[in-house]
């Protein structure tokens, strides 16, 4: 990789990685009273295009289906109905082109750090020289060199989350999927992280899809927010972000608090959206931002 | 007032919570088990071991009920001379390593099937928790019926008394896995077997261990019991034996050997633990 990459990137914006097709996820839930089962729908007909190297972001209230999309396209569970395909490959379960990163770190308590990151390696039979050269790659990149030999245990919530990053990256998938990674963390640490993770991403060229639930994470990292909807889940929006990067402090701009804003109205239930909160025009800004502020 | 919150802070910090930082951790291993705390055990059994010299030659105590430990000492010696000592010994070692280890091989492998297929367990575990909480030794006669008085019925029932113990362990430790963590090993395209060697049976090794540990006390105990009952052979025949013959410093030493061989077992296994489970925050706090 060189001084190309950018522009590299930015021409294969336009190709599409992931093309997710009607899906569809119907569960079977016993009846409460008696027998028989009822169809819950979890997702109805969500199609998306992700494109290559771009950095998505799911948003959604809870119940809306958006960690199941992202088990879906980790191939994890069945879907009941569409198809999902990676480089127009269609997907039948997981598999190592793509990197899964859970809220909960999930990082293998009897491992050292090293280990952990080198978990998919050993998986893909990587001879063990090549596995230290490249577990110690990832380990600098998310600056954790010094505790290689450390146990999940001994290591911070963000420290954990930066192993489980590296353990995702270290195993070169093309995509990278992360269910509410920061969730867990204090807002201080979540903010170092995504800022990091950003980095990442811009040194690794990876298309990216992020579930959050929090609007000012998913506007601060995405080039695109697909916002969704429950009941049954479904995407309802896509969002372009057109903020500058890097957006370090970007955040108390006041083109930022709109953006928010217009999410946050999105992902309103339709009718209270109508009734109470009418749409607003870039000169109300500032008074919606003093109106958030007090609630 | 201000000093009076502080006081309460570090006061405060002293709870078993506050303690699970690492330095506080290192510094209670070290003055609980530290060079002070090794001499203090050895002297309280030094006195024991003074007392017992002590009651017989003063006539407190019947010295024929209680030999003088000098004695038993002696005799016991002269037993490892014969040889007489190592007769039994043997014989008990191969009935205990055929038994434990006999109901390991078939307890850790039936106990991972069994907490993978967990409708299957559904249905067994009342079965399992029956086995296990009839009292071994009131099922002897039956496996001395089945098996005679040889060999077989004692190894048997070593292994009746390791299997349900680590069987439900190994069960539980399976069963109970993060699911994250199977997950997230699926997530990087891990299946079946390699996933079970290398997420299902490391994650439960901590309660496999216990269930080991538990199963070993459980063997030596049934192992002695057994070999009171019908047997003309081993340690815990031979503590009978000399009972019966009023040779009482030479069953008072069979009774010590088997303490002490109790208790190398047990630290034995706890260091296989450790080093299986150095990964496990609990091995720490709950270390003995």
């Amino acid at each position: 990789m060189d001084s190309t990459t950018d522009s590299a990137t930015n021409a294969a914006r336009q190709t599409t990685k992931i093309e997710v097709r009607d899906i569809q996820k119907i569960y079977r839930v016993k009846k409460e009273n008696g027998g028989g089962y009822d169809d819950f729908v979890v997702l109805k007909d969500v199609n998306l295009d992700v494109y290559a190297g771009e950095f998505l972001t799911l948003v959604g209230p809870s119940g809306c289906g958006k960690s199941t999309m992202l088990d879906l396209l980790a191939g994890l569970i069945p879907n009941s109905g569409g198809e999902i395909r990676i480089d127009g490959r269609v997907i039948t379960g997981p598999a190592m082109d793509r990197g899964f990163v859970m809220q909960a770190y999930a990082l293998f308590p009897w491992l050292t750090v090293q280990a952990n990151v080198e978990f998919g390696l050993t998986i893909k039979k990587v001879p063990k020289t090549e596995r230290r050269a490249i577990s110690g790659h990832y380990l600098e990149l998310v600056g954790l060199t010094n505790f290689a030999n450390r146990y999940p245990h001994e290591l911070s919530g963000g420290m954990k989350q930066r192993v489980a990053i590296a353990r995702a990256l270290a195993f070169d998938p093309e995509v990278l999927l992360m269910d509410e990674p920061f969730a867990a963390l204090d807002a201080q640490t979540r903010e170092t992280l995504q800022d990091e993770l950003l980095e990442l991403w811009e040194k690794t060229g990876k298309t990216i899809v992020f579930v959050t639930h929090a609007i000012d994470e998913a506007v601060y990292l995405a080039d695109r927010i697909a916002v969704m909807g429950t009941n049954p889940g479904r995407i309802t929006e896509l969002v372009n972000i057109k903020l500058n990067r890097p957006r370090q402090g970007s955040r108390g701009s006041a083109e930022f608090g709109w953006i928010r804003h217009k999410i946050w109205q999105y992902l309103q239930p339709e009718e209270a959206v109508k009734e109470n909160f009418p749409v607003v025009g870039a000169a109300d800004v500032a008074e919606v931002i003093d109106s958030q502020a007090t609630l | 007032m201000a000093t009076d919150v502080k006081a309460n802070v570090i006061e405060g910090s002293l709870t078993p919570n506050a303690l699970k930082s690492d330095v506080a951790l290192k510094l209670l291993k070290k003055t609980g088990r530290g060079v002070g705390g090794f001499f203090l055990s050895f002297a309280i059994i030094f006195i024991i071991i003074a007392l017992w010299e002590a009651f017989p030659r003063f006539g407190w105590i019947d010295p024929f009920l209680l030999p003088p430990f000098s004695e038993v000492l002696g005799n016991t010696l002269n037993l490892f001379k014969t040889g007489e000592f190592f007769k039994h010994f043997n014989v008990s070692v191969v009935r205990i390593v055929t038994g434990f280890f006999g109901g390991l091989c078939l307890a850790i492998p039936l106990g991972v099937f069994m907490g993978w297929f967990k409708t299957f367990e559904e249905y067994v575990n009342p079965l399992v928790e029956a086995c296990r909480n009839s009292s071994v030794l009131t099922l002897y006669p039956i496996f001395i019926l089945l098996f005679g008085i040889g060999e077989k019925a004692k190894i048997s029932i070593i292994m009746w008394g390791t299997v349900w113990v680590v069987l439900l362990n190994t069960i539980s430790g399976v069963k109970n896995v993060d699911p994250v963590l199977i997950k997230s090993a699926r997530s990087m395209g891990m299946r079946d077997w390699s996933l079970l060697w290398k997420v299902i049976l490391p994650a439960a090794t901590p309660s496999i261990i216990t269930g080991v540990r538990l199963g070993a006390a459980n063997s030596i105990l049934i192992l002695i019991a057994a070999e009171m009952i019908g047997s003309n052979a081993g340690l815990g025949y031979m503590i009978f034996y000399y009972e019966a013959r009023y040779a009482i410093p030479e069953m008072y030493g069979g009774v010590v050997f088997l303490a002490i061989m109790g208790l190398a077992v047990n630290e034995a296994l706890f260091r296989l633990e450790k080093r299986l489970t150095s990964w496990h925050e609990k091995s720490i706090y709950f270390g003995t």
